[in-house]
């Protein structure tokens, strides 16, 4: 990441031409720069079905977007991103409508109670941390289990025992609980009630994290529900759709943040990199992918933990009052 | 930088202090727009000064500041709790400029009373007003101090000392760059004459900074049909999608 940071700097102070005045940001950024941004993180979304929010999110923090900014315009970037990722997906079938739905139902839910947490975080003005904390976490937590799981998995697969372990994952609390509902593309027949609460749960983080959630949902989905890894990633992009676009909504009635300018300029890298990822992804080996994007989770999170455990060179920062 | 498109001279005249010596002044232009290639801009500020006697004594210098529009902000400061570094302390600034920048022809000090500089807020310290800080913050001096210290490092605040050249003690010129990320308003512009650090003419005019064409209708709608915009940003992003989409299917299928 410090790597990475050091070549966006010489890229900004090289490209002198190109320069684009953002009209709700208020500041001037290099066209290219978004564009290359918005490509980056559009490969790695097609590829693994995340929206790549909690990577562009920061990145945006770094060239200098106002954070309310760079979090309401992510939102709507995804929207693109995962919209082109998600109609790649539905034309090879492999998004479960119905899950999805469920998921969906749930994550509306979960997002309006994230909004209203995440506003009342901010009138108490410790809300920065609170989401550096989320991401700290739960990436971590998310990144080292589907790290340990990839390698087991890798391991296994060469020992030819990987038959035993996709039997063992079908057992468990999506059985056992009432409304049963069948799940025909994903080959499942469990409890509605899961897959709700993952949607409710992942909705409210996504609120309160200002992203689209799918590095949660994936993971939840392969292994709280146990579905097809590649059933997963078009599902996860599907509802993702759907949370981020009431997402901009609701920050662009209610905060005015949403700036349109930016979006477009990363929407057209993003979902030309979708497409990219969508291919690359679909000719990878799903243990590959995801010990891939397990390293890639651990990075970000190691990035942010870093941020918040060394003492910064400036300890004071500028923020507006009120709204 | 922006080609300096409008030369405007505005001759009006001081209306008081002393009336023997009196600022006039030219801009190389009275509005900045902010476009969509918008880069930062630089403003050449010229003048003269007129006088209907002979040159009194005493050290002359020209001061010239330029402020954009005053904001209420909040200055947090981190402190190390439980191994992290949190938010702890907020003093609130009542009034920050945007942008600030004091522009001189000899050093500051020289030329320029602190008597003068407190009544006028000339020097960037001055210019930020702070009612004060709530009793519990120690050194809330050092909260104001990191306004101008972050400021100072986007460009935002300027002191341009011995930026000004005057020739003959009679014209004066001088050239002030403003950087990228302005916000719009009106910057309020004051060109300060003074002799033995005491101010004896000032001429006052207002750089409009605005954003123009599509900056300025998308800024409107955003604030003005919040839904609507909001929709136009969604209906952008389902039809990017949708063509990428397509368009790379009629690839692969060709």
């Amino acid at each position: 990441m410090a790597a990475l940071a050091i070549d966006l700097c010489t890229i900004i102070k090289l490209s002198g031409t190109m320069q684009i005045y953002l009209p709700i940001a208020e500041v001037s950024v290099n066209a290219f720069l978004l564009l290359g941004l918005g490509g980056f993180v559009g490969i790695l979304s097609g590829m693994f079905g995340v929206g790549g929010g909690f990577l562009m999110t920061p990145l945006l923090f770094f060239i200098g977007i106002p954070p309310a900014v760079a979090v309401a315009t992510e939102a709507n970037q995804i929207v693109a991103s995962s919209f082109s990722g998600a109609l790649a997906h539905l034309r090879r079938r492999t998004v479960d409508l119905k899950m999805g739905a469920v998921l969906l139902s749930g994550g509306l839910i979960g997002a309006t109670i994230g909004l209203y947490i995440f506003n009342y975080l901010k009138s108490v003005g410790q809300v920065d941390l609170l989401v550096k904390l989320c991401y700290v976490i739960f990436l971590g937590i998310i990144g080292s289990l589907m790290f340990i799981e990839s390698l087991n998995a890798i391991r296994r697969a060469k020992s030819n025992e990987n038959v035993i372990n996709r039997t063992n994952r079908h057992k468990g609390l999506v059985h056992t609980l009432p409304l049963k509902m069948r799940f025909k593309t994903s080959g499942l027949y469990i409890s509605a009630i899961p897959p709700f609460a993952v949607g409710i749960f992942v909705g409210i983080l996504s609120a309160i994290m200002g992203v689209g959630g799918g590095f949660i949902m994936v993971p939840a989905m392969i292994y709280i529900l146990g579905m097809p890894t590649k059933v997963v990633v078009g599902t996860s992009l599907f509802q993702i759709i759907f949370v981020t676009g009431f997402a901009t909504l609701l920050h662009a009635t209610t905060n005015y943040t949403v700036d349109i300018a930016l979006a477009v300029l990363l929407l057209i890298g993003g979902v030309i990199g979708a497409q990219i990822g969508t291919q690359i992804g679909s000719k990878m080996r799903a243990e590959q992918l995801r010990i891939l994007l397990s390293v890639l989770v651990l990075l970000v999170c190691l990035k942010l933990a870093t941020d918040l455990l060394i003492q910064p060179s400036e300890l004071f920062s500028l923020g507006t009052i009120g709204n | 930088m922006r080609v300096l498109a409008l030369i405007v001279m505005l001759l009006m005249f001081s209306k008081n202090l002393v009336a023997n010596e009196q600022i006039v002044l030219g801009l190389s232009q009275d509005e900045v727009a902010i476009t969509a290639n918008f880069d930062g801009s630089k403003i050449l500020l010229f003048g003269a000064i007129q006088r209907d006697a002979p040159q009194p004594d005493g050290k002359m210098g020209v001061i010239i500041t330029i402020a954009g529009p005053s904001k209420p902000i909040a200055v947090r400061k981190k402190e190390k709790r439980f191994g992290i570094w949190v938010n702890n302390q907020t003093v609130e600034v009542d009034a920050a400029p945007s942008f600030y920048a004091v522009a001189t022809s000899a050093p500051f000090t020289e030329i320029v009373s602190d008597v003068e500089d407190l009544r006028n807020k000339i020097s960037v310290e001055r210019a930020i007003r702070s009612v004060g800080a709530p009793m519990h913050i120690q050194d809330s001096q050092s909260f104001t101090e990191a306004v101008i210290r972050i400021r100072k490092d986007q460009k935002l605040y300027q002191l341009l000392e011995n930026e000004i050249v005057v020739d003959q003690s009679t014209l004066f010129r001088t050239s002030v760059d403003m950087p990228a990320n302005l916000t719009e308003g009106d910057y309020f512009t004051r060109i300060f004459l003074t002799r033995d650090g005491k101010i004896v003419s000032q001429f006052d005019t207002i750089i409009d900074v605005k954003k123009v064409g599509l900056e300025r209708f998308l800024f409107n709608l955003s604030r003005e049909n919040p839904l609507i915009y909001g929709l136009l940003s969604l209906a952008i992003a389902i039809i990017a999608g949708w063509v990428a989409s397509s368009f790379f299917r009629y690839i692969r299928h060709t």
